[in-house]
């Protein structure tokens, strides 16, 4: 599970980084959106994993993360979600406007002049 | 009957409530919009003043207003904090919006449709950033402000903003995305995200666990150190803000000091001196980083040509300032640092507006098309025909007794005053708040100390030789172009930065001593942590 995980962070994580850095706007929205996907991973990671556990409290039952899961990484996750499609829709927004004024996807708004 | 205690809760409510009210009112009624957002502002700035009064009678440095959002139990729920700091904060704030929002009424609202609730939104981020005393929290706060903050500063359109604001998005939204990445580190080693809870619980930390610790703690700050500009996390600064329309860009002079205002707030709270081994950690990143952003601060100064980007470099100058003195973790040096922290967000907010007074002056096209109706400009003094056998220049027009337009005399005055307290000569703010620091600095006798102290006067120096060179090419060369008309809603902002910035040595004394107050309390974290923790449900 750990391993599953570990693996799933760090190969979004890297791709979003590479994609970041490349000169199109639309690799950089996919980079962002990766990474954003990567560090939502990484929050609910940080509330110790388990499965078939749930954060309800049940009666008879004492609690603790042996036997519940930590409910406030998973508010948080969702509130990130939430803020990062909010904020990635607006960068989609800004760079089709870019690409209207510019005529071209560079991030800069003109190509690298040789 | 309203608790006074709810006053905490109240700067963020009202921009919130005002915003909602505004996007009802669907794209048209503009008057009626400036009017709300007019009062609204006003009755933020008052609210953040009642605030001030009500933190400054209490006994110093214990002096908190703590309300539990939603009234639940304190490490659970999510607490808002006016203390000192935090109060003093938000009082700019409301000061510098309400400078933006006066200017942008003349003719920048009716560059957009939606300005009027982004710039509401705006003031509910800072305010919610300054108040909040929780860590996710901060994170909600930081991204409603970088929203409102992005709408802002594509606000008027054009390719240069778009593609300033492009670099601006994307930066902040990698910020956010490390910021994030802090929040659930500091939360998976302390398992708490009140920010009174962590710093309570942090000397409990395993020593095992102390590295991942730091590790966070350093992502957490870079996240908020890109925010405040500091070298190397800069360079998108100067253009997205010479880029921004000048009601924008002078607001955004506020939003670096948010950043600084984070780190302070969190390693005061979190690493103080006596916090065992993790005492003052980052405290040789945050000088070195302070240091180098004041060096490329004053070097960015000198070697702009536009005004615009010299006033990006004078924001990124004295956010290094800050940094650098805040690292020192000295409450004498602290105190002062605070007081400068105001002087220069007030003269870099009058900066900005000035660019756009002065660059109309050249005539180049800043703004909308003027609506031209007579009534609400200065007088500009036309020069008389002259008589004959008078001293007559190139133009055929009399050298003695020209009368100077009033216009330009009162735009040379605003940026003599701006000048003078950006380079922090005598005998305004600036000079007091770096004489203040300077005098710190000397007590200290380290070497550390003694590099700030001489990069402080270079960089003073280097700000006044970029001013007066700027000043010399907008107002001592020959200008064949008549005197440009400002609105009284322009220059009544500027005129008003500049008195609060000369009320400020009116009352260096008590606004010394008040900052003082906050550099001591934030010494001593422990009255932070048991003000918040105390605290139990009504």
């Amino acid at each position: 599970m750990e391993v599953v995980i570990s693996l799933a962070i760090g190969v979004m994580a890297s791709a979003g980084v590479w994609l970041v850095l490349r000169p199109r706007s639309f690799q950089v929205l996919i980079g962002l959106v990766l990474l954003s996907y990567a560090v939502n991973l990484f929050i609910f990671s940080v509330g110790s994993l388990s499965v078939a556990s749930e954060p309800i409290l049940k009666p008879g039952v004492p609690a603790d993360l042996a036997n519940y899961t930590d409910p406030l990484p998973q508010a948080l996750v969702l509130t990130a979600i939430v803020i990062g499609f909010a904020t990635t829709a607006l960068y989609l927004v800004v760079i089709l406007a870019l690409r209207g004024l510019s005529g071209g996807d560079h991030v800069d708004g003109e190509e690298e002049r040789p | 009957m309203v608790e006074p205690q709810h006053l905490v809760v109240a700067p963020i409510l009202l921009p919130l409530a005002t915003a909602a009210v505004m996007l009802l009112l669907g794209e048209g009624r503009r008057p009626l919009k400036a009017a709300l957002n007019l009062l609204s502002t006003l009755a933020g700035l008052i609210i953040a003043v009642a605030l001030l009064v009500s933190v400054a009678q209490q006994d110093a440095p214990a002096a908190f207003g703590v309300y539990a959002a939603g009234n639940w139990p304190v490490p659970f729920g999510i607490v808002l904090v006016a203390d000192t700091l935090a109060a003093g904060l938000a009082v700019l704030t409301g000061c510098v919006g309400l400078a933006s929002l006066c200017f942008a009424l003349a003719r920048w609202q009716h560059a957009g449709v939606y300005y009027h609730a982004l710039f509401q939104l705006q003031l509910m981020g800072l305010y919610g950033a300054f108040l909040t005393a929780d860590l996710f929290n901060l994170f909600v706060f930081f991204e409603v402000l970088l929203a409102a903050s992005y709408g802002l500063l594509l606000h008027g359109g054009g390719t240069q903003r778009v593609r300033a604001g492009l670099h601006y998005i994307s930066i902040n939204l990698v910020a956010s995305l490390l910021f994030l990445i802090g929040i659930a580190v500091l939360y998976g080693v302390t398992g708490t995200l009140n920010m009174a809870d962590i710093a309570a619980k942090l000397p409990l930390v395993p020593d095992g666990d102390r590295g991942l610790l730091h590790a966070g703690a350093a992502i957490l700050a870079i996240a908020f150190l890109a925010k405040a500009g500091l070298w190397p996390l800069n360079f998108w600064l100067t253009p997205a803000y010479a880029a921004a329309s000048a009601p924008s860009a002078a607001m955004f002079a506020m939003l670096t000091k948010v950043g600084v205002y984070a780190v302070l707030r969190l390693w005061s709270l979190c690493f103080p001196a006596d916090a065992g081994a993790s005492a003052l950690f980052g405290g040789e990143a945050l000088l070195v980083g302070g240091l180098a952003t004041l060096a490329f601060g004053a070097a960015g100064m000198l070697a702009s040509q536009q005004l615009s980007r010299l006033a990006g470099y004078a924001v990124i100058s004295s956010s290094g300032t800050l940094v650098a003195a805040m690292s020192f973790a000295n409450p004498a040096l602290t105190g002062s640092a605070l007081y400068y922290l105001a002087t220069s967000t007030l003269a870099c907010c009058a900066l900005y507006l000035l660019v756009e007074l002065l660059a109309r002056a050249k005539q180049i096209e800043v703004g909308p098309p003027q609506v031209d109706d007579g009534q609400k400009s200065l007088p500009a003094f036309v020069p008389n025909e002259p008589p004959p056998d008078t001293n007559l220049d190139d133009n055929r027009i009399a050298i003695v007794g020209r009368a100077i337009p009033g216009a330009v005399v009162f735009m040379g005055l605003a940026f003599a005053v701006t000048a003078l307290v950006v380079a922090g000569f005598p005998p305004l703010s600036g000079f007091v708040a770096k004489l203040a620091m300077l005098s710190a600095l000397i007590d200290l006798e380290t070497g550390a100390a003694w590099l700030f102290f001489s990069l402080l006067i270079f960089s003073g120096l280097a700000a006044a030789i970029a001013l007066v060179r700027n000043g010399i090419s907008h107002f001592w060369t020959t200008q064949d172009h008549p005197a440009p008309h400002l609105s009284t809603l322009e220059v009544l902002p500027v005129m008003a930065l500049v008195a609060v910035m000369m009320l400020l040595v009116a009352v260096a004394e008590p606004a010394l001593s008040y900052t003082q107050t906050i550099a001591e309390s934030l010494a001593q974290p422990q009255l932070y942590i048991d003000a918040v923790m105390r605290v139990t449900p009504k």
